[in-house]
């Protein structure tokens, strides 16, 4: 029997993490999540078979507990996570546990319940889940709008678009902020503040827009604080079957090259494969031809479109999910091309940060739109780059910046309360930025302040719809939907618990660049992110190295505070013997010398 | 960075299509003449060596930044070793050459190490055995450790070519007779004085004493006794002095097949049980002489089996177990994966790297030792049985399994000295024949087949990973496991659910490192040691990266822990000790490699290294490939 209740149970403690525990069930609940349902089920867990469970649904949540005595199996799965709800058996299915829900969730799993036959119950934990999974098909507000978390910290404000170029010593003699954009009026998916050469006007600009695809014009995305070359990103050039030319487009491009006084050519890394870029004149795109962009190199970086990842990463899951392929692991991985494509992605970022670090020209990135694959390679490149988005906040800043500010389609992409899961915009793009982030924080353990932790948490939250972060596709919807008012960010979770997140083997080195080696012999499938669910593979943690690590540190810390209590005994008795050595006026100085 | 005596085509400007057909020009040779003769660097020969031939103003390649350049120098021959004398110190600074191999220098190849000679002619490259007619351009060694050097012999002299050519031809392939192996004439003119601490020693296992400190020390004493019945080598030569049997065996049964059928001791666990090892009795067709053989092991196994007090299980590794021409098959695949001539080379295997790491079968070949060695823990641990390993000679596959289980189980073979005094008790007591399987006669290709069993043991490091289940949800696994008929566990045999059990027990428990040490054996965990078989590849190098990087902070902080801790005892006894010097390694460890220590060939500068090869098929993904990322029309803005 279902037990729909649409009162919520009052009785909360709330613990560190900000999650509220109901006290009568021991569910975790947030502040402005609602118990919806709870109802008797079997959980088939593909590891240790079926565990009879009770699961409780909120407008959040769908969590589980076994009610078996031998098992503490505990699911905690937030319903922003699922993609897809399915039915399975019929009123004439036979066998032990065959009618049920399958549900399948965008974190590389499955939740299989067995229900009861009786009763519509499967149809009532179908509607329920179908109706808070999925709010945006039943005008219901995405859970972040009702979240009432507070934290000491707001994570809004980590990120301010004119500090940032501040920092990179912005606006100098070549290049200035302009407010062109303010309303969204010269490109709806772009920021409000844009970085421009300086000798470009604003009516240049628009010129410019009405010939790059969805009006998305060259804008600065970085710049070397040494020898100024600078990362610009864009869409393509509408050049079209006709092989049409806009004299505005070339003259804004080289007025982008001598912006660092080098006379040697702009190099425009085109992120697809040739034929791809070819292929979209048909479409009205294309790329920047020769003829007409003189001062310019093209290179094409071969990776592939949002169609090809996705199914590459289905193709990941059919060998890590449930049972990892035991027989030809390594040529089932190798079918899945999901490494090839990270290679081809670092590759293509090296490519674009070797250029700007050897001071030998500024760089253009797009692909065809100029937020999927050109926010992969820009953002990869400045993390190359710049040492300061490998910290954490750093890195917050990236994310915000690149992505989020620059209209990297989230919602389109990971289809955030949407129902349609078979939605061909959806791909997980960011998902491969991240695992490349990984990727090279394995090949440097000592470089990036954050830990694995840290990525996984980004990601689970990228689906978790808790956060306002990730949502819509750009700033411009953001802004119309006061998100930064309504909802709480990420960062505010991960920034009021630093420590948590945080490597500690990191070491802090200025104006290092990077460059991860793109080699499959060096590149490996995340198990930790993407067979995290299977019992059997999961990675020591923490790892060894690193305990001791920690002990050692917590070692070194003991060790100078009982040389500091020595030094104070002894220096005590030496000044003046006469005085008591726990006096504290008498301690503080010394302490201050000796560090 | 690049020194004077230095040539090539390096250069940075252009970088030319890497090949190692890429010679330098003659007169780029003249330019230099001068400073070649100055920056020559010495022989170093070890007492008892001897030079044999040399050739000089050879080329030895390095492969840089996927272009090569060229250093030259004198090649030379000993009865030793290969060795360049060139220039390439001056690429090593100073925090490096700490690290310096004493014995075998950065251009020395001992003869045994070479693996095959290659030589290049009009552009072909031919393998060199033999008389040879004629006289290759270019010289490629490849060694059994995988480094592989490139000389060009251009400018050398032609009788200086034949002379060194064929040298290291005829010192590195001809058969050898034992006794002229360099080691006796190293050990003639090098007396050895090396005394040993006596506690912190490597137990040879050479005396009785050792056997029955060994005994002690798995307190396997009760059940087994050291004999001297094989002293002198009476009783067979393949067998060591002295060994370890069951106490009830009577010691007149030892010569009886001259060890043969005889189960000798390796190791005792905790709870008694033993972990034993035994050659098989020589194959017969005559009946009489199989019933008395079958008497003979009847009378045998009653000493290790006794029900119930003791359960013997046989594990016949010759039948049941891979063979021997398996792991042969499989290490040669293997190492040419890494045996790599150029940057092209490298990048164009990159793209299929796993299928041909997969093709070579040496990771599944790992992973079954582990495998095998997990289930003979689980006889000792879990199901208090003897286990007895059966093999022809009980000297390859017993050594390889039986040091595994001891390498999981006892955590004294995990220290240095207790891993040495292992390899020297199971290997170099246990019989294994290391002459014949590295081949270090040269005696024939049939031989060959043979080598590399040593192996699977170096590169199967344990990694105990933490588990995922508290543990008193350990009970439950075993419910499950033991009850319930799971989806994943469909194996109806009672072994595999044994070890099963077994082995996710271990691993849902938080790890004790001084306990018993299991590693993951499934697909994602195996994985290539990169520290060993990448270490030359300069492709492959990680600059400031790697585990060195994070190993190279703990030391740091083990350092700094130590430091203050000699502080605080100064501080109590009121004296100030010497200052402790700082480890200079530690202080230049900022931006080791990721193959460091081995990795001399530093690259110098800080280019990234770039991908040449491009972009595999997408087969069926063809389709997508080609659709726009959007559905929208771009004409419809």
């Amino acid at each position: 029997m279902m037990i729909i209740s649409l009162q919520s149970y009052r009785s909360y403690k709330t613990s560190r993490d900000g999650v509220n525990w109901d006290l009568s069930e021991a569910v975790p609940r947030l502040p402005g999540e609602t118990h919806v349902a709870d109802k008797e089920v079997i959980y088939i867990c593909p590891f240790n078979g079926p565990i009879k469970g009770r699961v409780y649904i909120t407008n959040y949540r769908l969590y589980l507990r076994s009610l078996e005595t031998d098992s503490a199996l505990i699911l905690d799965v937030p319903l922003g996570v699922i993609s897809r709800i399915e039915k399975m058996g019929g009123a004439t299915s036979r066998g032990e546990n065959s009618y049920g829900l399958d549900i399948t969730c965008k974190d590389m799993r499955n939740l299989r319940f067995a229900l009861k036959q009786e009763g519509h119950s499967r149809r009532d934990m179908f509607e329920i889940l179908t109706r808070h999974a999925f709010p945006l098909a039943h005008s219901l507000p995405i859970f972040a709008f009702l979240n009432e978390e507070k934290f000491n910290v707001d994570g809004w404000m980590v990120y301010n678009p004119v500090e940032e170029y501040r920092r990179q010593g912005l606006p100098n003699h070549h290049w200035r902020i302009t407010f062109i954009n303010k309303c969204y009026e010269l490109c709806d998916t772009y920021p409000s503040l844009l970085v421009v050469p300086y000798r470009a006007s604003d009516e240049d600009l628009r010129r410019v827009a009405t010939f790059r695809s969805r009006n998305r014009i060259p804008v600065l995305s970085w710049i070397h604080p040494e020898n100024k070359t600078v990362i610009v990103r864009c869409s393509q050039p509408l050049v079209g079957m006709s092989g049409k030319r806009n004299k505005d487009d070339e003259k804004y491009l080289d007025v982008i090259r001598e912006t660092n006084r080098q006379i040697s050519k702009l190099t425009i890394y085109d992120a697809r494969p040739n034929v791809n870029a070819v292929a979209n004149k048909a479409t009205g795109g294309g790329y920047e031809s020769d003829d007409a962009y003189h001062n310019a190199e093209l290179f094409f970086l071969d990776i592939h479109n949002i169609h090809v990842m996705r199914e590459s990463l289905k193709k990941v899951k059919d060998i890590v999910y449930p049972n990892v392929e035991e027989s030809h692991w390594l040529s089932s991985l190798e079918s899945t091309h999901w490494l090839e494509h990270i290679k081809l992605v670092l590759t293509g970022a090296i490519q674009v940060a070797d250029k700007v670090s050897s001071g030998k020209s500024s760089v253009l990135v797009h692909c065809s739109d100029g937020w999927d694959r050109t926010a992969q390679l820009t953002s990869l490149a400045m993390l190359m780059l710049d040492s300061f988005y490998r910290s954490i906040e750093g890195f917050e800043i990236l994310v915000q910046k690149e992505w989020i500010s620059f209209g990297h389609k989230f919602a389109s992409r990971i289809g955030h309360g949407d129902k349609n899961h078979a939605d061909a915009d959806r791909s997980p793009i960011f998902l491969q930025f991240i695992d490349c982030v990984w990727q090279m924080s394995k090949q440097f353990p000592t470089a990036f302040e954050f830990n694995e932790q840290f990525l996984i948490t980004i990601l689970d939250h990228l689906y978790s719809c808790r956060f306002g972060t990730f949502l819509y596709n750009c700033e411009s919807a953001r802004e119309r939907q006061k998100v930064t008012e309504r909802t709480v960010s990420l960062w505010s979770l991960i920034n009021s618990n630093k420590d948590r997140f945080k490597n500690p083997f990191y070491t802090k080195e200025i104006n290092r660049v990077l460059y991860p080696v793109a080699s499959m012999r060096h590149l490996e499938l995340w198990v930790n992110y993407y067979i995290r669910w299977n019992p059997r593979i999961k990675q020591q943690q923490p790892n060894p190295v690193e305990q001791r690590y920690l002990e050692l540190l917590a070692l070194r810390d003991e060790y100078i505070k009982r040389l500091e209590e020595l030094q104070l005994a002894n220096s005590a008795k030496l000044s003046d013997p006469s005085t008591s050595p726990s006096s504290p006026s008498q301690m503080m100085p010394h302490v201050q010398t000796h560090f | 960075m690049l020194g004077k005596g230095v040539v090539g085509g390096g250069g940075g400007t252009k970088a030319p299509k890497p090949s190692f057909v890429s010679y330098v020009r003659p007169e780029e040779i003249h330019t230099n003449e001068k400073e070649v003769t100055e920056k020559e660097v010495t022989l170093h020969l070890l007492p008892g060596e001897q030079l044999l031939c040399e050739a000089s103003t050879v080329l030895k390649y390095v492969q840089e930044d996927s272009c090569q350049r060229g250093i030259y120098g004198k090649l030379v021959c000993t009865d030793f070793k290969i060795a360049f004398l060139g220039d390439d110190e001056s690429a090593l600074d100073n925090d490096e050459t700490q690290f310096k191999n004493k014995v075998i220098g950065e251009n020395d190849i001992t003869l045994h190490c070479v693996d095959q000679i290659y030589g290049v002619f009009d552009e072909k490259k031919k393998t060199l055995f033999g008389q040879l007619k004629k006289y290759p351009e270019k010289l490629i060694i490849h060694c059994k450790d995988l480094r592989v050097f490139h000389f060009c012999l251009r400018y050398t002299k032609e009788e200086e070519v034949k002379r060194i050519v064929s040298g290291i031809i005829h010192h590195t392939q001809a058969p050898k007779l034992l006794k002229r192996l360099f080691l006796f004439s190293y050990a003639a003119a090098a007396r050895n004085s090396t005394a040993t601490h006596p506690k912190n020693h490597t137990v040879m296992f050479e005396t009785l004493q050792d056997w029955c400190w060994e005994l002690e020390r798995t307190k396997g004493n009760m059940k087994y006794k050291a004999v001297r019945v094989n002293e002198g080598y009476q009783v067979s030569e393949r067998l060591p002095e002295y060994f370890v049997v069951p106490t009830p065996l009577p010691e007149e049964d030892v010569p009886r097949f001259q060890g043969h059928g005889i189960p000798m001791w390796c190791w005792s666990c905790h709870n008694g049980c033993a972990l034993l090892k035994m050659s098989a009795l020589p194959k017969e067709q005559d009946d009489a002489v199989l019933q008395v053989q079958k008497s003979f092991l009847d009378g045998v196994y009653k000493t290790i089996h006794r029900p119930p007090y003791e359960i013997v299980k046989t594990e016949d590794l010759s039948s049941s177990f891979l063979s021997l021409q398996d792991i042969q098959t499989a290490h040669s695949k293997f190492k040419q994966l890494f045996l790599i001539d150029n940057s092209t080379e490298f990048w164009d295997t990159d793209i299929k790297w796993f299928s041909l790491l997969e093709s070579s079968s040496w990771l599944d070949i790992i992973r079954r030792c582990l495998k095998k060695a997990i289930e003979i823990t689980e006889c000792l641990e879990a199901q208090n049985m003897n286990v007895l390993l059966l093999e022809e000679n009980a000297s390859d596959l017993c050594c390889l399994i039986s040091s595994l289980v001891q390498v999981m189980m006892d955590p004294h073979c995990r220290t240095r000295v207790g891993f040495q005094s292992l390899v020297q008790k199971e290997w170099i007591m246990g019989g294994h024949c290391f002459l014949d399987r590295c081949n270090h006669l040269r005696q024939s290709d049939k031989e060959e087949h043979q080598r590399q069993l040593s192996l699977p043991l170096t590169q199967s490091k344990s990694s105990p990973k933490r588990g995922f289940f508290r543990e008193e949800t350990d009970h439950l696994i075993k419910n499950l496991l033991g009850k319930r008929i799971s989806k994943l566990i469909n194996s109806s045999d009672e072994l595999q659910d044994n070890f099963r059990e077994f082995y996710d027990s271990w691993h849902s428990k938080p790890t004790d490192y001084h306990g018993l040490l299991l590693p993951h054996i499934e697909g994602p965990e195996i994985k290539v040691w990169a520290q060993r078989y990448l270490r030359w590849i300069p492709e492959a190098q990680i600059l400031g990266g790697g585990r060195v990087a994070t190993m190279s902070k703990l030391l740091e902080m083990m350092e700094e822990v130590q430091s203050l801790q000699e502080k605080i005892d100064e501080r109590h006894h009121g004296q100030v000790a010497l200052q402790a010097e700082a480890s200079s390694l530690l202080r230049a460890s900022a931006r080791l490699s990721s193959l460091f220590p081995f990795a001399l060939l530093q690259r110098h500068s800080s280019k990234p290294v770039l991908p040449t090869s491009g972009w595999k098929a997408l087969g069926d993904e063809e389709d997508l490939a080609k659709r726009e990322d959007e559905s929208v029309d771009l004409g419809d803005l």
